[in-house]
């Protein structure tokens, strides 16, 4: 019983521990963005990597959601005979919803866990000691281009995703469901307002704040990681990382959406 | 401190103007485990110092703290006249430009080729031109015996020449202090010769502070102006090689004549624990 309660309150313990330590590093981040000199050619690197590279997985899961979206409602609106209204139901849950998170879910799976081993990888090879002691901060070196990468590139590949989702719903509804291909566009021109845009950007930029935040911040403190070491300890705050971000990012969604709709 | 570090002390520490680095009263932990206890050091202009000892015996630890990368528990490290563990953030990114560390695997940065990593603290501490860069790196590269490696990844060199490719960063700004963790780990006897020449050609040619961290017993006897002989943690002796080797201290006896320390198995007791814990 008291073993119990001891385990319990060791673990809250390490709980708050480990969040005050991805704060601080959060805050560390955030502060280094304005230090100089500023890693352009990083920057452009790491934009390459999380953004160009992903474009592949999310011109595919933006096709088949928005092709999966269409099916899905037109089964239900043709229940009530309202298959004209498709467009905007399709365009709605991607721009208001899908687009951002499941843009999010595939940075994760790519940039998140690769981001994470490389960092944690750095950590145990001694990389961030060694430009600590050449007085180059680990934090505008190294984590500020990433960051700002993922701010950069996630809002569009969210906007990319979202397009080529309503693409995807557009040839179902169209070429399958003998719907009309005006009357989808039109639908989608006339719902959407610039507050489900708003909602589309914000939600990206938050996500993308948790999702390299996270991943960051995982690999970043590897060797803190208790009863492990070396490849263990960086495939496990991997696995950590991806399962942690994708929680924070869907509860975060929430959060937004409680406050945006 | 033992008799032996008081008497060497006494005939070798340098005198207080020539002292670029020195240690006070240093103690370190990691959480409730105590790794240093009490280190008094002091490093001259120009001198090798070899810090010596087992596994264990807190020679990392010691480096660290030496680095800036820990916070001791107690005590003061003072270089170049400015307490590291005082000092505000700007003067120790300003003292980090006059140190260069070398890495015990190198730790070059693997995102990048040796040639940029090599180039990384000119180009972010110095306004020269590209070529200008190119040659000072070409230049230490052929010191350190790694010409036409420039443009390889740090995944395609050997150990050795990792060891070197580290070096090479740790000493392209001419930092005035270098130090070495471990040089000669892992690496074949031949290779580990040359890297000892290596580190005694810096310091004719650049006049530099060097502080390496060995346990390689032929290595510091090899570079060695002064050697500390760290055991659990403490100092147990510093002096030169003679002095050293002249030793009487256990301790430090049988560091130098690879004495292991005693492992006793009983048989009878070990089976009785074991079966007492089945139970």
């Amino acid at each position: 019983m008291f073993s119990n309660i001891e385990k319990l309150g060791g673990r809250t313990i390490s709980v708050i521990e480990e969040l005050g330590r991805l704060g601080h590093f959060l805050l560390t981040v955030v502060t280094s963005l304005f230090s100089r000199p500023f890693g352009w050619k990083e920057l452009v690197k790491q934009i390459a990597f999380i953004g160009a590279r992903s474009m592949p997985i999310i011109l595919l899961s933006g096709l088949f959601t928005g092709m999966v979206l269409a099916l899905q409602f037109y089964d239900v609106l043709a229940r009530f005979g309202s298959v004209d209204l498709m467009g905007s139901a399709v365009g709605l849950s991607l721009i208001q919803e899908l687009g951002p998170v499941m843009t999010a879910l595939m940075v994760i799976a790519r940039v998140g866990s690769s981001t994470c081993a490389e960092i944690a990888i750095m950590r145990n090879e001694q990389q961030f000691d060694a430009l600590t002691c050449m007085a180059i901060s680990p934090y505008r070196y190294v984590m500020v281009p990433r960051f700002l990468a993922a701010v950069i590139s996630i809002p569009l590949l969210t906007a990319i995703f979202n397009v080529i989702g309503i693409i995807g719903g557009y040839i179902v509804g169209v070429f399958i469901k003998d719907l009309s291909g005006v009357a989808y566009m039109q639908t989608i021109i006339d719902t959407i307002t610039w507050s489900d845009l708003r909602m589309s950007i914000v939600k990206s930029l938050i996500f993308a704040v948790i999702v390299i935040w996270i991943a960051m911040g995982k690999g970043f403190y590897v060797h803190l990681e208790k009863g492990v070491s070396g490849a263990e300890a960086v495939g496990r705050v991997t696995t950590k990382a991806v399962v942690a971000s994708a929680i924070t990012m869907l509860f975060a969604d929430y959060i937004a959406s409680s406050f945006l709709i | 401190m033992s008799d032996n570090q008081t008497q060497s002390k006494t005939a070798q520490e340098p005198s207080k103007d020539q002292v670029l680095i020195q240690v006070n009263q240093l103690d370190s932990a990691y959480g409730e485990r105590k790794i240093l206890k009490g280190i008094e050091l002091s490093v001259k202009q120009g001198e090798i110092l070899v810090i010596m000892g087992g596994s264990g015996s807190g020679k990392s630890t010691l480096l660290k703290n030496m680095l800036g990368l820990m916070q001791p528990t107690r005590g003061e490290i003072i270089i170049d006249k400015m307490n590291i563990n005082t000092v505000d953030k700007q003067q120790m990114l300003k003292l980090r430009r006059t140190m260069g560390v070398a890495f015990q695997g190198g730790a070059l940065l693997s995102s990048m080729s040796v040639g940029d990593n090599i180039k990384l603290p000119l180009r972010q501490h110095t306004d020269l031109d590209e070529s200008t860069i190119s040659i000072m790196t070409r230049l230490k590269l052929e010191l350190m015996n790694l010409a036409g490696f420039e443009d390889l990844m740090p995944s395609e060199l050997s150990g050795g020449m990792l060891k070197r490719a580290g070096l090479a960063r740790a000493v392209i700004m001419d930092p005035k202090i270098l130090f070495f963790d471990e040089p000669s780990a892992g690496l074949d006897p031949v290779t580990s010769v040359e890297l000892d020449q290596l580190i005694l050609e810096l310091r004719k040619a650049m006049n530099m502070t060097i502080i390496v961290v060995t346990h390689e017993l032929e290595s510091a006897f090899t570079i060695a102006d002064r050697i500390a002989v760290l055991y659990d943690g403490e100092i147990v002796k510093t002096g030169t090689v003679e002095e050293i080797k002249a030793c009487d201290d256990e301790r430090v006896a049988n560091l130098i004549n690879r004495k292991p320390r005693e492992v006793q198995i009983d048989g009878e007791k070990y089976l009785s624990r074991l079966t007492e814990g089945a139970e």
